[in-house]
């Protein structure tokens, strides 16, 4: 999952629990075509990894796309019953990285909605990126795969859906990375894309999330097991993306839920040891858990196209040369742009700024600025008030 | 031997005790006019005078103003609703009048209550978002009965009329005879079904008539263009004559045109 939020016990539905969409097979499909990207280059075969959840139905109108963030995948929700590799672990003990949203009876509800989710390029969980093999050498791609956007993005969703035959979307749903992609595919296929619901997230990151990005990716790319991304058969630079882990997830959270979650304590003991290399608190062992669960299922990489994907993404530039409402007016979908009170990864400000830009369009939308101490993570968190948004969304 | 002096002018005056030094020795409020009694006097002859309605019922009252707007409003204007309350009149609107519907709603609960409803709100304070409405945005832009409780009226007032083509104000109208009754025969603020609050609980920061609304339209050349009001139980187009008469008005605004508009 994108950010590691701390689902409770009681949220966790097995599969054979009546709100689970149960045993989920992951899907692939190799697209027709070839893909031209944003940045130049063409992609000559995409694979996709996806999944799908309910029924769609005999009219194609009740499709639902689901957009992950940063290091999430296309497992939604349900469990995987064959999960391979690095992935395997993990996959063992927990669903789906929105299992609490989608499901029979859940607000993203399987019974009504064919919810879709694919991996997106240049992640390292099925799609096609830096270590899948580059069918010209029949070695990993490494940094000889091209650049890939948001707006890439976007049209490897709407080709996905050419391949399911589905002509229109209900709604286009995410948090954080993933709502820059929901709110590209409004902009993108305002015809198609009928409804938008961004969580913690805007037309493009803040300056703060830019240098956030510059950190990680500079802690990857100097890791000595990092050799120009060419590692794949070697040890792999994962102290580099460890540390870019460990500060990411900083941004995550918020102080409040730092001392909320850990205070000061100590680890395993009152009293300090005075050492500069252990480790001491509560609130490093946290880290350094994230870290090397993180470091085991993720492709540093990956890391650094998915992160370039965010830095450059600009919906106003790209839709409006510069101008946010101009952008904006382009949007067709009834629009839930969502926020949450303490999130300084993607804050209420910056979401703010695109529900300004849709009322200068004069373009109907609602804003709900969430009372949370959770920080970004708050939209994986704050499970009732997000179902509850959600699920009032798609009820009408 | 001299007595203590008391800490409360009415004690020290039953009492006959030597006032303290800070307050004045003789009765500053005149005490011995008997103008409670002058004043029962004259409003028992005003009463006589006026007809014996009774206050609209709880169901008449029941948003009255929505009847005439959405008589008003014509199908598929583009309309702004400030403080939607939990947007029965946005959702009706939207169904029955096929507008475009923004609205706009402080309180979460109801926020959430319209959205329910497939209303847009931005559940913001009125303050944070007005200024993002371009001019003329919209054919109307509602304000059903919120305006007595903004710490900001007029900023508010100001934008509506500049993002909207008419604008929709209603109120409780403060001038009507049964509350002036109330507080000067009770001497306590009056409690009525459209004023059912306390002093230390009443949203109502801007106590205002129909009358003092007027005042402010006529020196800011804001012209009313259509005004109605309820008067037990029944809705009716009023003037400022009805000032005494009306529980709750609803008032058309528009902005004086510029001259490059003329």
């Amino acid at each position: 999952m994108s950010v590691d939020g701390e689902i409770s016990s009681k949220d966790i539905h097995f599969a054979d629990h009546p709100n689970s969409v149960g045993m989920i097979t992951p899907q692939k499909v190799v697209l027709p075509d070839p893909m031209a990207l944003e940045a130049g280059g063409v992609l000559d075969r995409v694979e996709m990894e996806f999944e799908t959840y309910g029924r769609l139905t005999p009219a194609k109108d009740n499709a639902v796309l689901i957009c992950h963030a940063l290091t999430g995948d296309a497992h939604v929700a349900g469990w995987d019953p064959n999960p391979v590799g690095e992935l395997k672990q993990f996959r063992k003990t927990k669903p789906g990285w929105w299992d609490q949203m989608v499901g029979p009876g859940k607000a993203i509800d399987t019974n009504r909605f064919f919810v879709i989710c694919s991996n997106v390029l240049g992640s390292c969980y099925g799609t096609v990126g830096p270590s899948s093999i580059n069918p010209a050498t029949g070695r990993p791609w490494g940094l000889s795969f091209p650049v890939v956007t948001v707006s890439d993005w976007a049209n490897q969703q709407i080709e996905l859906l050419k391949t399911l035959g589905i002509e229109r979307l209900r709604a286009a749903i995410g948090g954080s990375m993933g709502g820059q992609m929901a709110l590209e595919m409004a902009l993108a296929r305002p015809e198609i894309t009928m409804g938008l619901i961004i969580l913690s997230a805007g037309h493009r990151v803040t300056n703060q999330g830019l240098a956030f990005n510059a950190v990680g990716r500079h802690a990857i790319i100097h890791d000595s097991n990092f050799r120009n991304g060419e590692y794949y058969e070697g040890p792999k630079p994962l102290s580099g993306l460890a540390a870019a882990r460990m500060m990411a997830q900083i941004t995550y959270l918020s102080e409040e839920s730092m001392v909320h979650k850990f205070g000061r304590r100590l680890r395993g003991k009152d009293t300090p040891d005075f050492t500069l290399t252990g480790i001491e608190f509560e609130m490093e062992s946290y880290l350094n858990h994230q870290a090397e669960s993180f470091v085991k299922r993720y492709d540093p990489n990956s890391y650094l196209y998915m992160t370039r994907a965010m830095d450059y993404y600009d919906a106003a530039l790209i839709w409006g040369q510069g101008d946010l409402a101009v952008t904006a007016g382009r949007i067709k979908a009834k629009t839930m742009v969502v926020s949450f009170s303490s999130d300084w990864l993607y804050p209420p400000e910056l979401c703010r700024q695109l529900v300004a830009a849709m009322c200068q369009a004069r373009r109907p939308v609602s804003y709900v600025n969430v009372p949370s101490r959770y920080g970004h993570d708050a939209f994986l968190v704050e499970t009732d008030a997000v179902r509850r948004l959600i699920g009032s969304f798609l009820k009408n | 031997m001299t007595k203590k002096p008391h800490d409360s002018i009415d004690q020290a005056i039953l009492e006959k005790a030597p006032v303290p030094d800070y307050l004045a020795a003789e009765d500053p409020f005149s005490r011995k006019l008997t103008c409670v009694d002058l004043i029962d006097q004259g409003l028992l002859e005003l009463l006589s005078s006026l007809p014996a309605d009774p206050p609209s019922s709880n169901e008449a009252r029941h948003r009255w103003q929505d009847r005439v707007i959405l008589n008003e409003i014509p199908p598929g204007s583009y309309v702004l609703d400030l403080g939607c309350g939990r947007g029965e009149l946005m959702s009706r609107l939207i169904n029955e009048m096929n507008v475009h519907g923004q609205a706009v709603e402080v309180d979460p609960e109801a926020a959430m209550a319209a959205m329910d409803l497939g209303v847009p709100v931005l559940n913001m304070d009125l303050s944070e978002i007005l200024g993002d409405f371009v001019d003329d945005g919209f054919d109307y832009v509602i304000l059903e009965s919120t305006i007595q409780t903004l710490k900001e009226p007029l900023r508010v007032l100001d934008e509506m009329l500049r993002v909207g083509k008419k604008s929709l104000v209603s109120f409780p109208n403060f001038g009507h005879w049964r509350l002036r009754l109330e507080l000067s025969t009770k001497g306590r603020m009056p409690v009525s079904p459209s004023l059912p609050y306390m002093w230390y609980n009443t949203p109502n920061i801007r106590v205002l008539t129909l009358s003092d609304f007027m005042d402010w339209a006529r020196e800011n050349k804001v012209n009313i263009s259509a005004a109605y009001g309820l008067n037990s139980g029944r809705i009716a187009p009023i003037t400022e004559k009805d000032n005494l008469l009306a529980e709750e008005v609803l008032l058309f605004l528009e902005r004086p045109k510029k001259v490059s508009e003329l």
